[in-house]
């Protein structure tokens, strides 16, 4: 599914400069705060479902060619991590809601992961 | 888009030309002509008639209030002519019935209208409807050769900065060294010597997959210099066309127990690390998994050296 219908579907913030959402495709999805984790387990052209707003997100984002970040909980990025972003072309979204709620969401709509055995 | 349009087989996908992505992604506003010449309802087609001849244009639209209320073109113009009424107004002869486009759509959108219709040129607005210029098919021809023009040139550009460079340089073995200070508790600065050697390997030819393992495997040891030593470390990463070999040094306070350490979970992280999300305990697991070799040597009184290698194969990498 693309971003687009991502954005829409679940009513998200878009914090960094806009872009053709349209066209950015959404392969799976990963959920954890834990960075090394995210590492690990999030696949290319994902979306990361996180709590955490601080910069180091975004480094992650770009070496995994993540397609966004849904940051949860309202939790608020300052303006040196979303400049950052904008400068890495990594997407930043927002949404009151909690991480349970979003990943479930997304499942609905029909985002899945690998599975481990 | 049309219903009767086949669904775009990988096939066909792979035959698309650079063109036909083109007029995809090269935006109406990149391509159409953003001074236009406006008309008034009121102006008499004598004024019109100088005017195109000025300005060598065949049409213009017609505004009112700050808004596009028609065009006008030069078959319009020669109605007047032939009815010998050039002291007649604009708004008897400008089209009403108007076609526009939109800035921020893609030009296949124009060429769709003018492969449909015969209209010669079509005003371009913005959300608010408010008149941003004008597009024809000469545009749209122009700009899709500008788009082609530039590709080239930034494709030759970057194919020989990058790629010539271990085959213009004769040596026995040459390599690019890539050097970086990582400072502790740097965290502002976390990621960016992974991501600028990620970076680097793409623009050197390595595949998208062998650059962001590196990136992957670069980025957990600048996190662990960053987050775990007394003064922080240095990173080198030496690139050649065969290999590259990253390594992570720093001066303390050392692994007391490397088996440990390579435990997934296991982490020393400080409590205020773990808050940010660090001390997953996955970093040298991680390592591991994203390099063909790795070796960490580590000891209390000369701090940790971690040394990881990657191999690439002689399809990658010119």
């Amino acid at each position: 599914m693309n971003l687009a219908t991502i954005i829409n579907e679940l009513n998200l913030k878009i914090l960094t400069e806009p872009k053709d959402f349209n066209v950015i495709e959404v392969t799976s999805g990963y959920c954890s705060d834990l960075l090394s984790c995210v590492m690990t387990g999030a696949e290319p052209e994902g979306v990361w479902v996180t709590l955490m707003a601080h910069s180091n997100i975004v480094a992650v984002a770009a070496l995994l060619d993540l397609a966004a970040i849904i940051i949860t909980e309202n939790a608020q990025p300052e303006k040196e991590t979303i400049e950052k972003a904008n400068e890495k072309g990594v997407t930043l979204l927002s949404s009151a809601n909690p991480n349970f709620l979003i990943s479930g969401k997304l499942w609905e709509m029909g985002l899945r992961a690998t599975e481990n055995e | 888009m049309d219903n009767n349009r086949q669904p775009i087989t990988d096939e066909l996908a792979e035959n698309i030309t650079r063109t036909e992505e083109l007029a995809y992604e090269l935006r109406i506003s990149e391509a159409m002509t953003k001074n236009v010449f406006c008309l008034s309802p009121d102006m008499e087609m004598e004024d019109v008639l100088n005017i195109f001849q000025e300005k060598r244009i065949s049409g213009a639209p017609v505004i009112q209030d700050g808004q596009v209320i028609g065009l006008l073109s030069i078959e319009d113009l020669i109605k007047a002519l032939r009815n010998g009424e050039l002291s007649d107004k604009v708004d008897n002869y400008m089209s009403t019935n108007l076609t526009t486009v939109q800035e921020n759509d893609p030009v296949v959108e124009a060429l769709r209208i003018f492969s449909m219709t015969n209209f010669g040129r079509l005003p371009v607005l913005d959300k608010e409807g408010a008149l941003k210029g004008i597009i024809t098919k000469g545009d749209i021809s122009n700009g899709l050769l500008k788009a082609l023009q530039h590709d080239y040139h930034t494709e030759e550009l970057i194919r020989y900065r990058a790629s010539h460079l271990f085959e213009d340089i004769v040596s026995h073995r040459t390599s690019l060294i890539l050097r970086y200070d990582i400072r502790k508790g740097d965290f502002v600065h976390g990621g960016n010597a992974s991501s600028n050697i990620k970076r680097a390997l793409l623009r050197l030819g390595a595949s998208p997959q062998i650059a962001r393992r590196c990136g992957i495997a670069v980025y957990e040891a600048e996190m662990n210099l960053i987050i775990h030593t007394s003064h922080g470390g240095s990173i080198r990463v030496e690139i050649e066309p065969h290999k590259i070999r990253m390594e992570a040094y720093d001066d303390g306070p050392g692994i007391e127990d490397i088996e440990l350490a390579m435990k997934p979970g296991w982490s020393t992280a400080t409590h205020e690390t773990r808050e940010m999300g660090f001390g997953a305990g996955m970093g040298l697991v991680n390592i591991k998994r994203c390099v063909d070799e790795m070796r960490l040597i580590s000891s209390k009184d000369r701090g940790t050296n971690l040394y990881m290698t990657m191999y690439l194969p002689d399809s990658e990498k010119s």
